[in-house]
């Protein structure tokens, strides 16, 4: 399955849905999404990824990438994720320490930490 | 011993086709369905590795992954032919490419999260990452 994107605006949140697999192969195209939302000047960003059915480190990357990029704009970029085999990649690699991960996007949108 | 031999040409979008492949055969090797996740990520992330490490070197020779099933065991190598610097704390800042080597432990990172039973080999010819799972035959699960 390839990847799928799609942006709405959730009051100063801009939300990312993301469905498919996320490898080295697709992980461009989350890349250019994410630079283009920042370039724009969107810089609360919720990436809801309950349609990921995969992710690799690149996928990792590219949203550590993201993370970087909006906060040098004093910005936020939230995870909405309640799949245990997505959110044991986060685990391992100790990002569950760096992306506020949320169970909806209602959540995530609402939380100002 | 039987085994399944894939290779394939360093681009990114042939590494979803290594892992369904991989997949598959672990199953049949009767790898547990919960470790097939596992088994999936783990060679996904030693491809993309492999590829990263042919693309940049401009190696046209294809990536081998061998997927070996034993009696009980199931092991997946994942080799390439890039030659791996061996870098000594000592050695001059700049002479590994900084992002690229951050990448490529991120990926290990991963593998080593993963997998319990896991060699990383590299020399000057290329580098082999072995990955090795138990298996439970259906005779086994009777008992």
């Amino acid at each position: 399955m390839d990847l799928s994107l799609s942006t709405r605006t959730v009051g100063d949140r801009t939300v990312v849905e993301v469905g498919g697999e996320i490898d080295v192969y697709t992980a461009p195209k989350l890349r250019e999404q994410l630079v283009e939302l920042v370039n724009d000047g969107n810089f609360h960003l919720v990436v809801d990824m309950e349609g990921v059915d995969f992710l690799d480190s690149t996928g990792l990357g590219v949203l550590v990438g993201g993370l970087k990029r909006v906060r040098a704009h004093e910005g936020s970029l939230r995870l909405v994720c309640n799949q245990e085999r997505i959110l044991k990649i986060f685990r391992i690699t100790g990002l569950t320490k760096v992306f506020p991960i949320h169970t909806s996007v209602d959540e995530a949108v609402a939380a100002t930490d | 011993m039987a085994t399944v031999e894939l290779r394939f040409s360093a681009q990114p979008e042939h590494v979803r086709t290594a892992r369904l492949v991989a997949a598959a055969v672990a199953r049949r090797a009767g790898v547990d369905e919960a470790v097939l996740d596992e088994v999936r990520l783990a060679v996904g992330e030693a491809c993309s590795r492999a590829v990263g490490l042919h693309q940049s070197g401009g190696i046209a020779a294809p990536v081998t992954v061998m997927l070996i099933e034993e009696e009980k065991e199931f092991s997946i190598e994942v080799g390439d032919e890039a030659r791996h610097a061996t870098h000594a704390p000592g050695d001059a800042p700049g002479a590994v490419d900084e992002a690229e080597a951050e990448e490529d432990e991120m990926g290990l990172a991963v593998i080593s999260g993963l997998v319990d039973d896991v060699k990383v080999t590299a020399g000057e010819d290329g580098g082999l990452i072995k990955m090795t799972w138990p298996t439970a035959p259906p005779t086994a699960v009777l008992a």
